[in-house]
């Protein structure tokens, strides 16, 4: 499959059809895929896929590429099933012009979370990194450990529902199947028969942890704003301590401005350096968006983001009658 | 705590609710003395960042209203503000929050009764619910 991928992306760039393609090269951690921009057909033998290919490329048509694409010129981008969701969002949001973008998919088996492996390996550094049929193979010094894909794979992924690009130009390798290992409603349906009490409790359990390091935001690549409402000091509304009604607040604001724009990749759970649950409220926000607003974020490129649209008679039960 | 009164926060859109508010005033219609007014050009206006803000500020409770709609004078503005709405209040109520801290209402400028009825019933359901005490800075 990754020389099929190299031979279109050397194909594209010697026809000149694209000008660049952004995908994933072997980095310097054994974990995490680089990010790379192929400008030339023999840089293309650099391309890789597998489950170490978190990052997500399509961020970059909201930072670098931007420019490139605003001289006219043509893009490829490979991209995961949540890649491709951005992708689809940033066109709905036209932040990027489908004609400059050429879309390669890829059929995603989920993103290794470094946490998940640290705890298998006892912290000891992973030096290579294989995979084969759902079996992991890392090594090390002193470690030579092969485990269930499954066991190490970013929780988001077990929970994803869309490994498969929806909207591409080149598809490589054989589509996955849409099906979840495990529910993705799950978390949140367990939460929600909790008395609010207790929620709050559990919210301010997990929310308190948190370092306000704003990793989360950087790496999410819905959190695109030239300056972010945490970073504006005048007016500052945001309290910048990490006292728990800061935090919580900086967190559901958050949420709120990525409301029907989160695409679930998880980034932010793997970025998180506490550890955090994340997604918990992300989920809940997207369900009801998708529940109210029949909206599912980054499956139609046509379609206007939810937040920026509505309905005349929409249903309105929370508004006093 | 018998004579306990709860700080209300009433963000009212500048047509509509605000014109009620001051209908309900003229006519010397009584409602209880717990809130206080913002005054916003439309309910769109109204960034979740607000409540939560008040919220952490001590209010007891917020009170959103704008212009019925189809009756918004920029025509979209409480349309807009409704789908914001709609999803921040499940989401405080998942974190906890109680449902009657935040809420929202349609009152047209001809509605000054009904703004009394509003006021009343919001101050009622917050006196209920006691003072705010989650999100509550320092609290």
């Amino acid at each position: 499959m990754v020389n099929e991928l190299r031979e279109k992306a050397k194909k594209l760039l010697a026809d000149k059809d694209v000008e660049l393609v952004i995908g994933w090269e072997r980095g310097s951690r054994a974990l995490a895929a680089t990010p790379v921009f192929i400008d030339s057909p023999e840089e293309a033998d650099r391309l890789i896929f597998d489950s170490t290919c978190g990052n997500n490329p399509a961020v970059y048509f909201t930072k670098d590429a931007r420019r490139l694409v605003k001289d006219g010129k043509r893009i490829g981008v490979v991209v995961k099933g949540c890649d491709a969701r951005s992708l689809a969002l940033y066109l709905a949001e036209k932040q990027v012009k489908r004609e400059n973008i050429v879309i390669i998919g890829v059929p995603c088996r989920g993103v290794i979370d470094p946490d998940k492996v640290a705890t298998r390996t006892g912290g000891r550094e992973v030096l290579e990194y294989s995979e084969d049929d759902g079996k992991v193979t890392v090594k090390g010094r002193d470690l030579d450990l092969t485990f269930d894909a499954r066991d190490v794979l970013s929780s988001s992924c077990l929970a994803c529902v869309h490994r498969n690009a929806k909207e591409y130009d080149l598809f490589i390798g054989e589509m996955r199947d849409g099906t979840a290992d495990k529910d993705q409603n799950a978390a949140i349906d367990e939460f929600e028969k909790l008395e609010p009490e207790e929620r709050w409790e559990r919210m301010k359990e997990m929310y308190s942890k948190c370092i306000r390091c704003y990793a989360c935001r950087n790496v999410c690549p819905s959190c695109y704003c030239n300056e972010c409402f945490v970073d504006q000091n005048d007016p500052q509304w945001i309290g910048k301590t990490h006292e728990i009604t800061d935090t919580l607040i900086f967190h559901i604001i958050r949420n709120l401005h990525v409301a029907g724009r989160c695409v679930e990749c998880g980034a932010c759970e793997r970025a998180c350096p506490m550890g955090l649950n994340l997604l918990l409220l992300n989920r809940k926000v997207a369900r009801e968006v998708e529940e109210r607003f029949g909206y599912i974020t980054g499956i139609d490129s046509g379609e206007k983001p939810a937040m920026a649209d509505f309905r005349e008679g929409e249903k309105q039960d929370f508004i006093m009658g | 705590m018998k004579d306990w009164q709860p700080r209300i926060l009433a963000i009212l859109c500048n047509w509509c609710s605000y014109a009620g508010a001051d209908l309900a005033g003229v006519s010397r219609i009584q409602y209880p003395p717990t809130i206080r007014v913002v005054r916003v050009p439309c309910s769109g206006r109204v960034d979740p960042l607000f409540i939560m803000k008040s919220l952490q500020s001590g209010f007891d409770g917020v009170l959103i209203s704008g212009c019925h709609p189809g009756d918004c004078h920029y025509l979209s503005g409480n349309y807009v503000a409704r789908r914001k709405f709609a999803i921040l209040k499940p989401l405080l109520e998942f974190v906890g929050i109680e449902p009657e801290r935040v809420q929202f209402s349609w009152i047209s400028a001809g509605e000054g009764e009904r703004f009394a009825q509003v006021m009343t019933k919001v101050t009622n359901d917050i006196k209920r619910i006691g003072p705010a005490k989650r999100l509550v800075k320092g609290a």
